[in-house]
Formats: C-alpha cells, sequence, structure tokens
C-alpha cells in the first residue's frame, strides 16, 4: 500500500498541477502565448505516444499525422452531429464533459482500429516495411479525406464546437504519460523493450513479437487519435493539409531529439520545437523561405550521427535527479 | 481496342522509368538492407542536373540526339557523385548502428535533399527544356504513338541491359552479389566491401539521373518535390518484383507502370497515388517475398 502511494504522488501531484494551471491561465494568458502552449501540449502527447511504437518497441513508423487526423475527423463528425441534434449536451457545462470524454475515447478507439488494420500486414515482417506501409497510409487516409464531402472535402471542416482546453489537453498528457510508463513497467512493456532489443532473442524467448509490435503500435495510435481530438476541439477547423507528412515528421524529429525510449525527452523536446517554430517564424517572414524543414532534417541527420541517442538517451530527466541525489534506485 | 493500347504504351513507359528507379531500391536494399529513402530525391535532382546542363549549353535552341545523350551523361554522372556523397556522409559511419538509425537517416537525408531543393531552385515547377523533338507521331490507321515515349522505353531498355551486363559479367558485379550475400565472407575473400557498396549507390544513382532527365522529357514540369512520390512508388515496384532481385523490380515496375495507367485511363485518376500503397499492403499480406524473390532466413 505504501509502495503504491510512493510510487503514485508524482502522478498525483501533476494532475494537482494541471488543476492549478488550468484555472491560473485560461482567460488569462495571452491568447497568443497560450495557443502556443496548447499545441505544446498537443505535441507532446503525440511525441509520447510515437515513442512507444519508435523509442520502446524499435518500430518506425511515419504515419502519425495519418493517425491523428482519423481521431479528429471522428470526434469532430460526432460532435457536430451532437451539436445540431442536442445543443444542450455541448452547452451545458454540466454535461459537456463527459460528452466530450466519450468522444475523445471513441476517436481513441477508431484511430487504434485503423492502427491495428495498418500495422498487422506491415508489422508481420521487419521493420522497414511499418515505415513505407504508414508512410502510405497518411497518404491515403489524405486521399479519402479529401474525397468525402459529409467531412468538407478540401474545404476542410469549420464549426467544430469548442470543447477542448487547457484541463483537458494537460489532462491527457499527463495521463498519455502515466499509461506508457505503467505500461512499459509491465510484462507487456518488457515485451517491447525485448523486441526492440533483439526480435530473434525475443522470439526464442516466447515472446509474440508480432502481437507485442501491433499491441504497442495500436496503442501509440489510440493516443495519436486522442491527440487528434483534442486538436480539433481547440482549433474548431479541421484541413486534410493540416495533417501531411511534414507534420508526421515533426513528431518524429521531436521524438529523436528527446530520446528514443525517453518520455521526459520527448515532452521537453516537443516544448522546444515547438517554441523554437514560433521563434522562427519572424525570419521565415523576413526572408519568405521555408527553413524550417531543412533544418529539421539537418539536425535529424547531425543527431544520428553525433548523437544517435538523442538528448536523453533511453534515461528520465527524473534518473538525472536522483542520482545527484544519491538515492540511486534502478528504475 | 485502340484505347487499350493507347493506356498500354502509356503504361510501359511510366513502367521503365519506375523501373529505372526501383533498380536503385533494390541493389542498395540487396546490399545494405536499408530502404534508402533518398533515392527519390537524387532522380528528382537528375531532373535539375539536365535542366541546368541544357541552359548552360544553350542545348535547347539545337535539339539533337547528341544533345540528349549529353544532358543524360552529366544527369547520371552528377547523380552518382550525389550517391557516392550521401553513402559516404549519412550512411557509412552508421554501419555498426541499429537499423532504425539508419532508416531515421535515410529519411533526413531525403527530405534535406527536397526542402534544400526547394530553397537552391525554388519551389515552383520548372519548364524541363526540350532537347529532342520529333514532330510526327508514328500512326498506325487511328493509334498515334509520341515517338518520345518510345525513345524513353528504348534508353531505359538499354540501360537495363547494359546494368545486367555490369552485374552478371564483370568483376565489379561479382563483387557486388559476393556483398551482399554476405559482408563479412566478402571481405574475407578480399573484397573491399564499402568500396562495392560505394560503387552500388553510384551505380544505382546513375540509373535514377537518367529516370530524372527522361522523365523530363515525356513530363517536361519539374519541381523540387517531385521525387518523393515516384520514388516510394519504385520501391513498391521493387517489393513487388522481390526486393533485391534485378529482373524482378524490373516486373514489377512495369506491373505497377501499368496498372496505373489502365486506373487513369479508365476513369479514376484521383486513386492513382493510393494505388500503389494499397497494391503493397495485399503483398505484404499474401506473398512477402514478392514475386521473383527468395526467402532468406535470418540468422543471429
Amino acid at each position: 500500500m505504501s509502495h503504491g502511494l510512493k510510487t503514485l504522488w508524482p502522478w498525483l501531484a501533476a494532475v494537482a498541477g494541471v488543476a492549478v494551471f488550468h484555472f491560473l491561465l485560461t482567460d488569462r494568458l495571452d491568447p497568443y502565448y497560450f495557443t502556443i502552449l496548447m499545441y505544446a501540449g498537443i505535441n507532446a502527447t503525440l511525441a509520447v505516444s510515437l515513442n512507444l511504437v519508435c523509442g520502446f518497441t524499435g518500430q518506425f513508423s511515419m504515419g502519425h499525422a495519418g493517425f491523428m487526423s482519423v481521431g479528429g475527423y471522428v470526434s469532430a463528425y460526432i460532435t457536430t452531429l451532437i451539436a445540431a441534434s442536442h445543443p444542450n449536451w455541448i452547452d451545458d457545462p454540466n454535461i459537456a464533459p463527459t460528452v466530450f470524454a466519450c468522444v475523445l475515447m471513441i476517436a481513441g478507439i477508431a484511430s487504434a482500429i485503423m492502427g491495428y488494420l495498418v500495422g498487422l500486414p506491415s508489422l508481420r515482417l521487419r521493420g522497414d516495411y511499418l515505415a513505407i506501409v504508414t508512410l502510405g497510409f497518411g497518404e491515403i487516409i489524405r486521399v479519402i479525406v479529401l474525397n468525402v464531402d459529409a467531412i468538407g472535402g478540401a474545404r476542410g471542416m469549420p464549426n467544430i464546437p469548442a470543447l477542448s482546453g487547457f484541463g483537458w489537453v494537460f489532462g491527457i498528457l499527463v495521463l498519455t504519460i502515466f499509461v506508457t510508463w505503467r505500461l512499459i513497467h509491465s510484462r507487456q512493456g518488457r515485451e517491447f523493450l525485448a523486441v526492440r532489443e533483439d526480435e530473434i532473442a525475443a522470439e526464442a524467448m516466447g515472446v509474440n513479437t508480432t502481437s507485442a509490435k501491433v499491441r504497442a503500435f495500436a496503442t501509440g495510435a489510440f493516443f495519436a487519435g486522442v491527440s487528434g481530438a483534442l486538436f480539433a476541439h481547440y482549433l474548431r477547423y479541421l484541413n486534410p493539409q493540416t495533417f501531411d507528412f511534414n507534420r508526421s515528421f515533426e513528431v518524429i524529429i521531436m521524438v529523436v531529439l528527446g530520446g528514443l525510449g525517453s518520455l521526459t525527452g520527448s515532452v521537453v523536446a516537443a516544448f522546444f520545437l515547438t517554441i523554437l517554430k514560433e521563434l522562427l517564424r519572424p525570419l521565415q517572414e523576413l526572408t519568405k523561405l521555408d527553413f524550417r524543414m531543412v533544418i529539421y532534417s539537418a539536425l535529424l541527420i547531425v543527431l544520428m550521427l553525433t548523437r544517435p541517442n538523442g538528448l536523453f538517451g533511453t534515461k528520465e530527466i527524473t534518473s538525472y535527479f536522483k542520482g545527484k541525489f544519491g538515492k540511486g534506485d534502478s528504475a | 481496342m485502340i484505347e487499350f493500347v493507347q493506356h498500354l504504351v502509356n503504361g510501359l513507359s511510366l513502367g521503365a522509368i519506375y523501373a529505372l528507379i526501383a533498380l536503385g531500391y533494390t541493389m542498395v536494399f540487396g546490399i545494405l538492407q536499408l530502404i534508402n529513402f533518398a533515392h527519390g530525391d537524387v532522380y528528382m535532382l537528375g531532373a535539375f542536373i539536365g535542366m541546368y546542363t541544357s541552359r548552360a549549353f544553350h542545348l535547347a535552341d539545337h535539339p539533337s540526339v547528341w544533345a540528349l545523350l549529353l544532358i543524360l551523361f552529366t544527369a547520371m554522372t552528377g547523380c552518382a557523385i550525389v550517391g557516392f556523397l550521401i553513402e559516404r556522409i549519412a550512411y557509412r559511419p552508421l554501419r555498426k548502428s541499429p537499423r532504425i538509425n539508419l532508416l531515421i537517416t535515410a529519411v533526413g537525408v531525403s527530405l534535406f535533399l527536397e526542402f534544400s531543393g526547394q530553397l537552391v531552385f525554388g519551389a515552383d515547377p520548372k519548364f524541363f527544356p526540350q532537347v529532342f523533338s520529333i514532330n510526327a507521331d508514328f500512326s498506325f490507321g487511328e493509334l498515334k504513338i509520341n515517338p518520345l515515349q518510345v525513345l524513353v522505353f528504348g534508353i531505359s531498355i538499354t540501360l537495363m541491359t547494359i546494368l545486367q551486363t555490369i552485374i552478371y559479367k564483370t568483376r565489379a558485379g561479382r563483387a557486388m552479389r559476393a556483398a551482399s550475400f554476405s559482408h563479412d565472407l566478402a571481405s574475407l575473400m578480399g573484397i573491399p566491401t564499402d568500396r562495392v557498396i560505394s560503387f552500388t549507390f553510384m551505380l544505382g544513382s546513375a540509373l535514377a539521373g537518367a529516370a530524372g532527365v527522361l522523365v523530363g522529357l515525356i513530363y517536361p514540369k519539374i519541381e523540387p518535390l517531385m521525387g518523393s512520390m515516384p520514388g516510394l512508388k519504385a520501391f513498391v515496384a521493387a517489393v513487388l518484383g522481390g526486393i533485391g532481385n534485378v529482373t524482378g523490380a524490373v516486373v514489377g515496375a512495369l506491373i505497377l507502370g501499368l496498372s496505373e495507367s489502365f486506373l487513369v485511363g479508365y476513369g479514376y485518376p484521383t486513386f492513382r497515388d493510393a494505388l500503389a500503397f494499397a497494391l503493397l499492403i495485399l503483398i505484404l499480406l499474401f506473398k512477402p517475398t514478392g514475386l521473383f524473390g527468395s526467402k532468406r532466413t535470418e540468422k543471429v
């Protein structure tokens, strides 16, 4: 019991922190900074969920934006339907959170099902195929969205109810980190790590490698779908162009920069890169050239050549903290 | 019937271009087990090198076979150098690191080429100069065939025959086949594996460069992002034929080119880009080794 509490208190503190900041910041912070903060939170959720696939299971997915768009469009479609038929479910502050929680859940499940369908054929084979198939999947989703008129097609989907907020985005972020953390320290997670380290050896030890990879992949897709739903209900407008390959690539670079296999690293890198993007904006407007992708791709190559483990490697920030105060417990 | 033959001709010339790109993928995969994502962008560079050569020598003013051969030569040489540099700078230092790192680097190189291409060449489409033109169409009754398509097909087949000779008839080719069987064994036999790998990259990149020029002849609109889609499709073609297998890559590319041309010709142009990926998923489900691929057992 005491052990349970001891491992739980950082999470409870994080939830309390989110609640406090929710009341401190909402409607008080400058809207521009608030938006950046929200994007950073959504990106961090994406990065953490991709890290489960890339960092902890060693599979390379390039279609995270695709899963995000599945979640975003599914949830937006449902809430606009609800807003049309039962407007009070959206407007009533007592009911809306429950409705939104259900919608987030559905968005996640829809994405996870897509993840299962995409992952199953490609994950039976070695990792490289997953990269191409997920890349293709992102494109296919985009083509489909463009051709479906019910969700706006190329015009995009406007007037999505504003349900998402600081508490939601950062609450989900904490939840994602919590679930991923607990997952990788469970029996399931050990299987993921075994697959990453050596697939053949893992198989010899009785791990069903295909199943482990598909489970990790579907879980990653679930949270990508949820963050897509958060994004849709914050921006209130969806466009197929938002979820192109560059979006997937941004998430990949966040994961790689933070360290494949470091959850805190992903969060730090997501915040860093989201803010960097805004800082680079004046330069871009001045020169009329898009340096961002050049910088990102060069950064990726240089990182791989010089520090392939990213900023934090497989370590968490907390482990540095522990080392410093000599509590050294091997987590 | 006439329409059918027309689509057939379109499909064959498109397939021949995919084949030239797919060969580079399949050779590099055969020797390094790496999907060289940057390969499609080398093809893009081939088109741009061709364009700048022709501008520098004002070749479009006097269209001739020699002009075409000259830009083919410069594009192939230029791309061979680019391929060599990519392997030397980005891939060789990672020879011993985990595969996922190599894959991430390959994606990085690809995007770097695409977006620095946008900075250097400009993001707007450029017109590929007409260095070679035949005014009259070949016509057989109602059927009209664009002679450029025949030319493209002919040049591709010639290049593939040369490649086949290099791989199966020369010492360098034998070294390539040995190295793709096993790096360690090959180097024990005195084969300089690193040099062989460089050579493979240069050969594949030269073919991609040729494909870039040929594509410029038929579809004279080139832009820095033009390489990513054909690159991915060529990869699908290589998987379809059995990745690592040279004949398979050509057959797979022709199948893909034909099916795409029929899909577009018979009224579903919007699904053109989705077709390749749907094919890929089907192959991975039912015959992951491809049409001609042999099953490799993984060793510890």
